[in-house]
């Protein structure tokens, strides 16, 4: 698609005999190399191509927003990473993801294990009906932990890290459908962290919360970025401004404008950018 | 005006229709009360609940019926151990695994089954499950709990498995991905989140399986015997409350007989009995409704 070219004309970091978008300048410590890359994805739900040759680097470490209105592919782009759409029926996809080194739609790949390393945070708070403790620790449990004093000190961990076990500590054992929206998303984070995944995606996560809650989730994302490499949709651009380091724009299926989220609000390069980030459409 | 009087004609006969419905609940209850307090006139209730012989038709009379309800608590949980593993299992198979096109293609499928009149499954019972199993287990008696309560069994798979699928796809979908997203199979979701988040409609599907047994005849009169027996072991003949009410009544026992108000005293215990799962069900269902709402 010509967006691609254009795009590779911003970019001076192009490596043109693999096609792969650098983002220009990355300040971080892991010698340049990609924690995950997306390469000629091309995806399908039965006759409607819903993702068009994509490309995408994701540095360890950074937090990437994907940003564009709704039907944009932007959702569909964020769970090829942990193999969610899988079980949609007549999905197709063409082109790689790379997770360190490996391509995670190679047949080898055991998706159970994938999915350990790339954690997911939802659209609405999706605790299980179960108490706050056996939430957090249903990802150790799978995988056959169930020794108490270890599962303790997990979810522990986990609760803490999402700043929730001030307040729940004396309720492990409440359900946590009891809880407020806000500190359910944060147990449905903490469920997510206790498996110490590599990268968290997170799917709109603040849209059905109020603006405190989004405001603690926000903090909590930012100070995550320190362990994790974070992949988040959102439908709030300036929440994408405020949280993350580098900003993708889609289109109806193509990705516009991908760069350091200083510059997409700042100066972006394309037209249809400018329109979507100043309101004038989407 | 002519609509409005139309308009109440119609609310009328709505309302007489859900009357009547009513009005023979009522009637029911009151002519069984009625000839089963004439009958405990002449029976004390304490003999009724723990005697443990079942003999009014004999010159010497006993009035015991627990070997009725033994009967019936027998080929009834003998059914729900068939029913309820089975049931689930194609609940959870259909629910979570198959695609919506085979779904649609084997639920009606399997709903035939319910609609076997029970007189076919007690035939079946006596003329093929019960020689079968004489041959696996030597000394079984021609007539037995076990192969009625098998049958049975049978019987109540669509009504245990359908409501339980029911259940099973009331579970939002949100939750069996965030089960996904945490690295689960396909077995450990249903099983760790699925399952248990549909256990009120599973529970509820049990229930009224159950009563379903407790109030089943044909299979019970035709393959189970028909003698009153306080026993638990599954290989001799027993009787139900429902079996020995179809046995009193197509047999010469004069009207307003002691004899013929055990049929009303059987039949007022199988309804308190059905009477209080139904209730059982109703609350589980009404308490854990709101849920996911």
């Amino acid at each position: 698609m010509n967006y691609t070219t254009e795009i590779m004309d911003i970019y001076k970091e192009t490596s043109p005999e693999e096609n792969v978008l650098i983002p220009d300048d990355i300040s971080v410590k892991d010698d340049r190399k990609y924690k995950l890359t997306a390469r000629n994805i091309n995806a399908f739900y039965g006759d409607l191509h819903a993702l068009k040759d994509i490309n995408m680097n994701f540095p360890q470490n950074s937090v990437t927003a994907f940003i564009g209105p709704s039907g944009c592919g932007k959702s569909t782009f964020l769970r090829l990473f942990n193999r969610m759409n899988d079980y949609i029926e007549g999905f197709r996809l063409e082109g790689e993801i790379i997770l360190d080194d490996v391509d995670i739609y190679n047949e080898k790949i055991v998706i159970e294990q994938l999915r350990k390393d790339v954690g997911m945070v939802f659209q609405k708070p999706n605790p299980f009906p179960k108490t706050i403790f056996e939430n957090v620790a249903y990802g150790l449990r799978i995988q056959g932990e169930n020794n108490k004093s270890f599962l303790q000190d997990k979810v522990e961990n986990a609760l803490k890290q999402v700043a929730l076990w001030d307040e729940v500590k004396d309720d492990l054992k409440k359900n946590a459908l009891s809880l407020s929206g806000g500190q359910q998303q944060r147990v449905c984070i903490a469920r997510a962290l206790a498996v110490e995944p590599k990268i968290i995606l997170m799917d709109e996560p603040t849209s059905a919360l109020d603006p405190i809650s989004t405001s603690r989730i926000e903090n909590l994302i930012f100070e995550l970025r320190e362990d994790y490499t974070i992949i988040i949709v959102t439908h709030n651009l300036q929440q994408a401004g405020r949280i993350s380091d580098f900003t993708a724009f889609f289109y109806l299926g193509d990705l516009i404008e991908m760069g350091r989220t200083h510059d997409i609000f700042t100066n972006p390069k394309n037209k249809r950018t400018e329109n979507y980030i100043t309101g004038r459409f989407g | 005006m002519h609509t409005k009087k139309n308009e109440n004609i119609i609310e009328f006969l709505l309302f007489m229709s859900a009357f009547i419905t009513v009005l023979t609940t009522i009637g029911i209850i009151l002519v069984l009360s009625i000839e089963a307090f004439k009958f405990f006139k002449e029976v004390s209730i304490f003999e009724f609940l723990t005697s443990k012989e079942w003999t009014p038709l004999f010159t010497k009379k006993n009035f015991g019926i627990l070997p009725l309800l033994s009967g019936t608590i027998l080929t009834s949980l003998i059914a729900i151990l068939v029913a309820l593993p089975l049931g689930l299992t194609i609940a959870v198979y259909l629910s979570e695994y198959t695609s919506k096109k085979f779904r649609d293609y084997i639920k009606p499928s399997l709903e035939v089954l319910a609609a076997v009149p029970t007189v076919v499954y007690g035939f079946f019972a006596l003329t093929v499950v019960t020689p079968f199993l004489q041959k696996l287990i030597p000394g079984m008696s021609g007539f037995n709990s076990l192969s009625a309560g098998i049958v049975m069994g049978i019987m109540i798979i669509p009504i245990i498995s359908s409501m339980s699928e029911d259940a099973l796809r009331a579970v939002p979908y949100s939750l069996r991905e965030a089960s996904y997203g945490l690295g689960s199979t396909r077995l450990q979701t249903a099983f760790r989140v699925t399952v248990p988040a549909a256990s009120s409609g599973i529970v509820v599907s049990v229930i009224l399986g159950i009563s379903r047994a407790v109030g089943e005849t044909m299979i019970v009169a035709i393959a189970a015997g028909q003698q009153p027996r306080f026993t638990f072991n599954p290989l001799v003949p027993v009787e139900t409350l429902t079996a020995y009410i179809v046995q009193v009544s197509l047999g010469d026992v004069p009207h307003n007989s002691l004899e013929y108000r055990t049929i009303f005293a059987a039949g007022i215990t199988l309804f308190v009995f059905t009477f209080i799962l139904n209730n059982i069900s109703y609350y589980i269902k009404t308490k854990y409704r709101e849920k996911y709402e």
